[in-house]
């Protein structure tokens, strides 16, 4: 029975829907001690002191540490793409010398219990010397640590990259043609906060990390580093997790501290971060101004795209280094030709929270500026927007397309694509032109009803490699091991659809251990749209080299050759009928020599690139500035849907995030850099009422060549391009080109567009 | 976000309670629905000594409607209002309004008379009560005291209450079958408290508005009662013109504040086209 390409149920499901989750607040340890992190209160300022005798006073309360207590760990370093220049920019898990955001850890409490610890939190004194905060990352580059490290400015780099011959581009064109947009800071929120439990044991002396996500071997090696530990002493164990996004998972100050305190103090340290602490400790992200010029011809070709923008990095730059400015520049030219290009992305820090990747990082806010910039074009040209998109396409012919410039390390090689074709499929889902004259008659009446749609092209698989161990045991179960991690999106369902497919055996027989240190010696994690390409390829290495395994074992016990066998529903049976074995049987006879196993290595060097376009209908009313999301639909090709059921619900839930940042979600600071929106209260989610069903066309058309699955990546398709299409729904509702420039689309900023003011 | 430490009573009688209230007066809070005091606790926002839990007390869990109006006892939770609580008119508009409050879970705890008690001047009770001219009873060992709405508010999160009285009973005045309603919210989302509401009540006869009552709410530090507009509606039919210029006229009136979700301006157009809606609705 074929398992691949089927709507199967999540295998995962089943302790989540009784209730026996292990998320991180359900793990404890006998004796465990609660940390609470005191924060700072200010925004920018030079530390004169940190009082904290009254709460150490405090019965229940068992340490409180400061910086001059971990005096001797290392700043957390970068996970990916780290340079140089950036080194002096890292935060230390506690602060030094200098309080650079609300919310910096400046003390630790360990009490008895979680109440102890928030009342000691509150009795510890920060003494600091308030400075003016930088909150402008456009503004010019003001000092990091004044007297700490002389010189050192808040622009830690600039990125440049470029291809073609600008300025031959620019002498050429028919029209110049520029904008100027911004997409506001907001983050991924998972449901569940991050939190940490840390156990020594003091048998083996090793320390067990409990609640990681995402990076579990990257992070076990780097918290390894920081404490000075022997290899073997630190292992991490991923349980359920409540979401990542990209946020959740980084290595953060919290992790190393409650580790570092499970080693001090000999007793389990317990963390469990509250909401209000996540929205100002977690990573950021978003938050970025471009502007574009473009050089066009008259048929709204790009002959030429100069780019300048500025990521606003918040405090410190945190474990993605570079990531986020790096993807930027590296996509934005998108699904478009473009022939010539130069951009320049300003890596600038501000008094804000530090900020990260989140779910399509340097996408979402680098399709709304191109995106912006394409529907500036067909107006400034009297062109329709969707003819403008039809000049610019890459052409399937043209694929694999090198677009002549690197990303996270690897060259940009679309590896194939039908961007083309995509959106004739759109525009003939949405009966475009049909569409567009009901709306258009719907504006006659009165109505402000818009279409907007929006193209992207998404980046997935990221290397280097992926280990995938399968074995099977005497009672012919199977269990797949990965360093790969869960996030909640369906990863042991999508592996297990995978090796049922190869190795024909009943998808319930299988089980999957991912996030486990001490199980498998390396892995990469759960990030960038990579699991299903990564490890779903590695899969299917390690089950055909299990299948070869068992046939040949099988062979021998038959006393007939391996071509005459076949693995059939968990059996080896032979092809012509006749004589049969289950898997189990040849497991038990391997037992002696291994047992029955298959490994598998998947290595990449390039990423695939899948692409889509977004589609949204909305209707205004100008009289209250309230945006209602008529229809949405997102049109994806995934190269190959392993499961598609999972995959729309990845495109269905980032839409909603999409519709979050596009509308409601910004974290709003005061001129002093006090955060304005650090809770639920102020800090807008979208719900049910403010999302509308999200229509999805998942296509396979341009399978990927660079796996063994023809796979790509489906985590961040539903978010890409949200606020592009959103933005060109509203400027058509209003009949007003080019008024959205800036993410969220609040009712006050819509307010200011009516009026004729500037947001 | 633990809140700080508290202790708890939980009086088995209304005495009992107002003589906890009565020894600790400004140490201690009235625990009802607790759906706005247990968060500000939690954030420790608000730090009582001690919660005065008045759950137990099904004394004050009562609405019912008599000639001089409608009753609403201290424990009547929002949910209550889904179905129309007394014929007729305000039945109706309770029933609506409050649809607009929170969400479906938070209603089944938060009590009207806790909304007014916390005094925030977005909150859809606080408006009605203003509107249409509430009574508030409040209780203490010293009797019970009769406050107007008009002299209960004294600005956002605070009250004419005593720190021993307890908000026993809200008393709205009774609505004829003559009357008709509007009201009319925006919120950024489903269940958030109002950029801007406002409700609108008019007893009309032949095509004449006799008696009208007007209020705005999330603009000011409590909810207002435009009552010179409601003079400018009396005497005269609720035309479109009429109403239009009623809503220019709030326009006028109000002096809204700016905070992250809404600038002055916005919010003086919104109050604007919320006096227009509420007032078509109710002329309609």
């Amino acid at each position: 029975m074929s398992h691949i390409g089927r709507s199967l149920r999540r295998i995962e499901d089943r302790p989540l829907l009784r209730g026996a989750g292990a998320f991180a607040a359900d793990c404890n340890a006998r004796d465990q001690l609660h940390m609470r992190v005191v924060r700072s209160p200010v925004a920018f300022g030079r530390i004169l002191g940190i009082e904290t005798a009254e709460a150490c006073a405090l019965d229940g309360v068992v340490a409180i540490w400061t910086i001059a207590d971990v005096a001797e760990l290392p700043p957390i370093d970068f996970r990916q793409m780290g340079l140089e220049a950036l080194a002096a920019y890292r935060q230390f898990v506690l602060a030094r010398d200098y309080v650079r955001y609300v919310g910096e850890p400046v003390a630790v409490v360990f009490a008895v219990d979680p109440y102890v610890a928030e009342d000691a939190a509150d009795l510890v004194y920060c003494d600091i010397d308030e400075q003016a905060a930088q909150l402008d990352a456009t503004a010019p580059p003001v000092a990091f640590k004044p007297d700490i490290y002389p010189g050192l400015l808040s622009e830690p780099a600039v990125l440049r990259r470029a291809y073609g011959d600008i300025d031959a581009a620019f002498a050429a064109a028919e029209k110049i043609v520029a904008v100027e947009v911004k997409v506001g800071r907001h983050t991924g929120v998972p449901l569940e906060t991050r939190g940490a439990l840390g156990v020594y044991d003091a048998d083996k002396d090793v320390v067990t990390l409990y609640g990681v996500a995402k990076v579990p071997h990257y992070n076990r090696d780097a918290i390894t580093r920081m404490l000075g530990l022997g290899p073997g002493r630190l292992q991490l164990s991923e349980g359920h997790v409540g979401g990542g996004f990209g946020i959740r998972g980084e290595l953060y100050p919290e992790d190393v501290l409650v580790c570092a305190a499970a080693l001090r103090l000999h007793r389990p340290v317990k963390w469990i971060e509250d909401r209000k602490e996540h929205l100002l400790a977690a990573n950021h992200s978003r938050d970025q101004v471009y502007r574009l010029r473009a050089a066009v011809d008259k048929r709204g070709f790009i002959l030429g795209l100069k780019a300048e923008f500025f990521t606003d990095q918040g405090a410190y730059v945190r474990t993605h280094g570079t990531t986020v400015t790096d993807l930027s520049a590296a996509m934005l030219p998108g699904p478009y030709v473009i022939p010539a290009y130069c951009v320049e992305g300003h890596i600038r820090l501000t008094n804000k929270t530090p900020a990260g990747t989140y779910r399509a990082p340097g996408r979402y806010e680098s399709t709304f500026a191109r995106e912006r910039l394409i529907d500036k074009i067909a107006s400034d040209l009297g062109l329709s927007p969707v003819e403008v998109r039809r000049a610019n396409f890459i052409a399937a012919e043209a694929m694999p397309f090198d677009r002549g410039i690197q990303t996270l390390g690897t060259g940009v090689v679309y590896d194939s694509g039908k961007y083309g074709d995509l959106l004739e499929r759109v525009l003939d889902r949405l009966d475009y032109d049909q569409l567009q004259q009901e709306l258009a008659a719907r504006r006659d009446r009165g109505e402000h009803v818009g279409l907007g749609v929006a193209c992207f092209v998404e980046k997935s698989g990221l290397g280097p490699q992926d280990l995938v161990r399968i074995r099977v045991d005497g009672r012919g179960t199977i269990e797949i091991v990965t360093g790969v991690a869960s996030v909640g999106q369906g990863v042991e369902t999508v592996l297990a659809q995978i090796c049922a497919e190869t190795i024909d055996v009943p998808i319930e027989r299988i089980s999957v251990v991912h996030g486990q240190t001490d199980r498998i010696e390396i892995g990469f994690g759960a990030f960038a749209s990579r699991v299903t390409v990564m490890a779903g390829s590695a899969v299917k290495i390690a089950s055909e080299a299990l299948r070869d395994r068992a046939l040949a074992t099988a062979a021998k016990l038959l006393q007939t050759t391996p071509d005459t066998l076949r693995l059939s529903n968990g059996t080896v049976e032979a092809i012509d009928g006749g004589a049969s074995l289950p898997l189990g049987d040849v497991a038990l006879h391997l037992e002696e020599s291994g047992g029955l196993t298959g490994e598998g290595r998947f290595v990449a060097g390039h990423m695939t690139y899948p692409y889509g376009i977004h589609a949204a209908q909305v209707k205004v009313d100008p009289s209250t500035c309230g945006i209602t999301i008529e229809r949405y639909l997102v049109g994806y090709d995934v190269g190959r849907a392993i499961n598609p059921m999972l995959i729309e619900g990845q495109i269905v839930g980032a839409a909603a995030q999409g519709i979050g940042g596009a509308l409601l979600e910004e974290f709003v600071y005061d001129e002093n850099g006090q955060p304005l929106a650090a809770s639920f209260a102020d800090y807008l989610m979208p719900t049910c009422h403010e999302v509308p069903e999200i229509e999805v066309l998942l296509r396979e058309d341009a399978p990927s060549p660079l796996n063994p699955l023809g796979v790509k990546g489906a985590g961040e398709a539903g978010i890409n391009a949200v606020g592009a299409a959103l933005a060109a729904a509203i400027d058509a509702a209003l009949q007003k080109p080019g008024v959205v420039t800036q993410l969220p689309i609040t009712p006050a900023r819509l307010h200011a567009i009516l009026r004729g003011r500037r947001p | 976000m633990k809140p700080s430490a508290f202790d708890y009573f939980r009086p088995a009688s209304l005495s009992e309670a107002l003589a906890l209230l009565a020894k600790y007066k400004d140490d201690c809070k009235i625990l009802a629905g607790g759906q706005s005091l247990v968060p500000a606790m939690n954030f420790r926002l608000a730090r009582p000594a001690i919660l005065i839990d008045i759950n137990d007390l099904g004394e004050l869990d009562y609405i019912f409607a008599d000639d001089n109006g409608l009753h609403i006892g201290a424990l009547t939770r929002h949910a209550a209002f889904h179905r129309r609580v007394v014929d007729g008119p305000l039945g109706a508009l309770l029933s609506k309004v409050a649809r607009h409050i929170a969400h479906y879970p938070i209603r089944q705890r938060g009590t009207f008379a806790g909304s007014l008690a916390h005094a925030d001047p977005a909150s859809e009770w606080c408006l009605v009560a203003t509107a249409l001219n509430a009574a508030i009873v409040a209780k203490s060992i010293r009797g019970d005291r009769r406050i107007s709405v008009g002299d209960f508010f004294n600005g956002t999160f605070a009250t004419d209450l005593a720190a021993d009285e307890l908000l026993a009973e809200i008393h709205l005045p009774a609505m004829g079958p003559g009357w008709r309603t509007g009201f009319f919210e925006f919120s950024r989302r489903a269940g958030d408290f109002a950029l801007g509401m406002a409700l609108a009540a008019l007893r009309i006869e032949d095509g004449i508005v006799r008696e009208a009552r007007l209020g705005v709410g999330g603009v000011a530090d409590r909810a207002i009662r435009l009552e010179s507009l409601e003079d400018g509606l009396v005497g005269h039919a609720a035309s479109p013109e009429l109403i239009d210029s009623i809503a220019r006229e709030a326009w006028a009136l109000v002096t809204p504040v700016g905070d992250i979700h809404a600038s002055p301006e916005y919010r003086r157009d919104l109050i604007a086209t919320a006096v227009r809606r509420a007032l078509t609705e109710a002329a309609a």
